[in-house]
């Protein structure tokens, strides 16, 4: 079924050029996803997570290969892919409203209906009252609500998310997961989710995507069991079948990460 | 309020209200002790500028110093005192205020623009880099007499003088914050299709605005050093010409009382712009 394919990276592959040389991010990836998965992409540091991500966002072009979305190339930022970063970055001379409106208002989308959707969101994210505030007078998990509800305002059909949670207490970070896998499972949105976080990744995905490094490269996939899938991030930490895909996965990177410092020592002593 | 904000508070601080007698006293000493060193610091200042004014005075009065050359205060403000009943110093005033709001009004939208343009188009600004650095580095007043040429003497080229010491600077300090907006904030708009021109308004502009007004600020000072050398070279008007005139003629009673009023207007309009900045950037906050 073709049309349920949401997103497909052919053969792609990206390196970073700068005045130091060339160096190879990611390698060959294939990869297709379909329209309202949910899926994480975890791995050492330096294997190419957020490269995709930009890639997928059309913040960056792919050296080879191609990035397809509903079967189109992608070439630029559109508000069709929604992405959220670690950090917040409210616009501090913004109200929480104005912060909000801000997709709309660059795509020139801003008219009463948009206006009145921001409303709703805000409201749906627990946000009522804080319109006319500014950012510094709310508390972090707030925040984030707010950017989050920036990034849905312009609906779009993919959300990308940057590590989110990462930068917030861990009460706040377990609160949040669930309500942005809501939020996207209630739109039917396709996500993708990029963290440090195994169980974060095992709590929120359908699938997780484990990626080694030095090129980037897909070492495996780890299915979620269905009975996980359709239960919020908060239950599925707490269900008997979690942790044996937890457990899984941490094999799996901590086997990657004894392969790498092998070979880095065997480097080490060849050189 | 926010279910998922008040949590962890539920316990605090159960047993402050029932001896919490003994902490007041501790914050009214706090404010007494401020009180009493904010009293001290007006006295000590006052008490200096009295015995300032003091010694100026009787030296002068009793030829300690060349009254000639350095006068003494209440000579001076005879001398003011002459002018404002006889209505020839607001001419001079407001000659020299019109030129230095002028000049920095336009040399902080001058340097701005040129800002703008060096962020908007990458390559011109690194064409452009050298140049700026040894214009920077450059007095550029030296290039008043060019002005006085080319403008004719006067009101013109007194401006065109100052602008010339402000819009380097000006757009060089801009152009340096405009580059340190934090990447964040331009992927955020990035992301949703934004064109380089609108980054700029959406992004660039509004975070920099803070110290675009703060510039503002710098741009009085030197504004007041490119209308005085200005007025030096070619005015008939003006305090900077009241300076010159007062020097040709050997008055320096003359030159001390313009010094005195350009010290005055000068931190008058060095307030305002401070009220100003405080205006305008006040509500907004970092992080």
């Amino acid at each position: 079924m073709p049309e349920l394919e949401k997103l497909q990276l052919r053969n792609v592959s990206h390196v970073y050029v700068n005045d130091h040389g060339a160096s190879l991010a990611v390698d060959s990836i294939d990869l297709t996803i379909r329209a309202g998965e949910f899926v994480s992409f975890v791995g050492p540091s330096g294997c190419g997570k957020t490269t995709l991500l930009h890639l997928i966002a059309g913040l960056l072009k792919p050296a080879r290969g191609s990035v397809l979305i509903d079967g189109k190339p992608v070439s630029e930022p559109s508000t069709a892919v929604g992405y959220m970063l670690q950090q917040d970055y409210l616009f501090p001379w913004r109200t929480i409203r104005e912060n909000a409106e801000l997709g709309l208002k660059i795509s020139g989308r801003l008219t009463k209906e948009g206006a009145a959707r921001v409303h709703g969101l805000l409201e749906e994210l627990e946000l009522g009252g804080t319109e006319d505030r500014y950012p510094h007078e709310l508390s972090g998990g707030m925040r984030q609500r707010v950017a989050l509800a920036r990034t849905l305002a312009t609906e779009p059909e993919m959300m990308l998310l940057d590590e989110p949670f990462s930068a917030l207490d861990m009460h706040i970070k377990l609160q949040l997961e669930d309500l942005v896998w809501q939020t996207i499972r209630r739109r039917g949105q396709t996500a993708i989710l990029v963290t440090h976080d195994l169980a974060e990744a095992a709590a929120m995905s359908d699938r997780v995507i484990v990626l080694g490094r030095n090129p980037g490269h897909i070492r495996l996939t780890v299915e979620s069991p269905e009975q996980l899938r359709s239960i919020p991030p908060m239950e599925t930490r707490r269900h008997a079948d979690f942790q044996a895909v937890f457990e899984r996965l941490w094999s799996e990177l901590d086997h990657e990460e004894q392969l790498t410092s092998e070979l880095e020592e065997r480097g080490g002593q060849h050189a | 309020m926010d279910s998922m904000l008040d949590d962890s508070n539920e316990q605090r601080s159960v047993h402050t209200s029932a001896s919490s007698d003994w902490i007041k006293p501790l914050y009214t000493e706090h404010q007494k002790r401020t009180r009493r060193r904010t009293t001290a610091v007006f006295v000590v200042r006052t008490v200096l500028l009295i015995l300032f004014i003091g010694l100026w005075e009787a030296a002068g009065r009793n030829k300690w110093i060349d009254p000639l050359l350095f006068s003494f205060p209440s000579r001076i403000m005879n001398l003011l005192g002459d002018m404002v009943r006889d209505g020839t110093i607001w001419s001079h005033v407001g000659m020299t205020v019109g030129e230095t709001i002028g000049g920095f009004i336009l040399g902080t939208a001058l340097g701005t623009l040129i800002a703008a343009l060096l962020w908007l188009f990458p390559f011109v600004s690194r064409v452009l880099d050298p140049y700026l650095v040894v214009l920077n580095s450059m007095p550029k007043v030296a290039l008043g007499p060019i002005f006085i040429v080319v403008l004719g003497p006067g009101f013109l080229s007194i401006v065109v003088t100052t602008l010339s010491v402000t819009v380097i600077i000006t757009t060089l300090n801009i152009y340096n914050q405009f580059r340190e907006v934090e990447e964040g904030y331009i992927k955020v708009v990035r992301l949703f299709g934004a064109s380089r021109l609108r980054t700029f308004w959406y992004v660039i502009v509004p975070a920099s605005f803070p110290v675009i007004i703060s510039t503002l600020k710098v741009n009085v000072g030197l504004s007041w050093v490119g209308v005085i050398v200005g007025e030096f070279l070619v005015a008939k008007l003006g305090l900077g010409y009241l300076i010159i005139y007062g020097f040709q003629v050997f008055n320096f009673t003359l030159v001390l009382a313009s010094l005195f009023v350009i010290a005055i207007v000068a931190t008058i309009m060095y307030q305002l712009v401070s009220i100003l900045e405080h205006r305008l950037t006040g509500r907004r906050r970092e992080r």
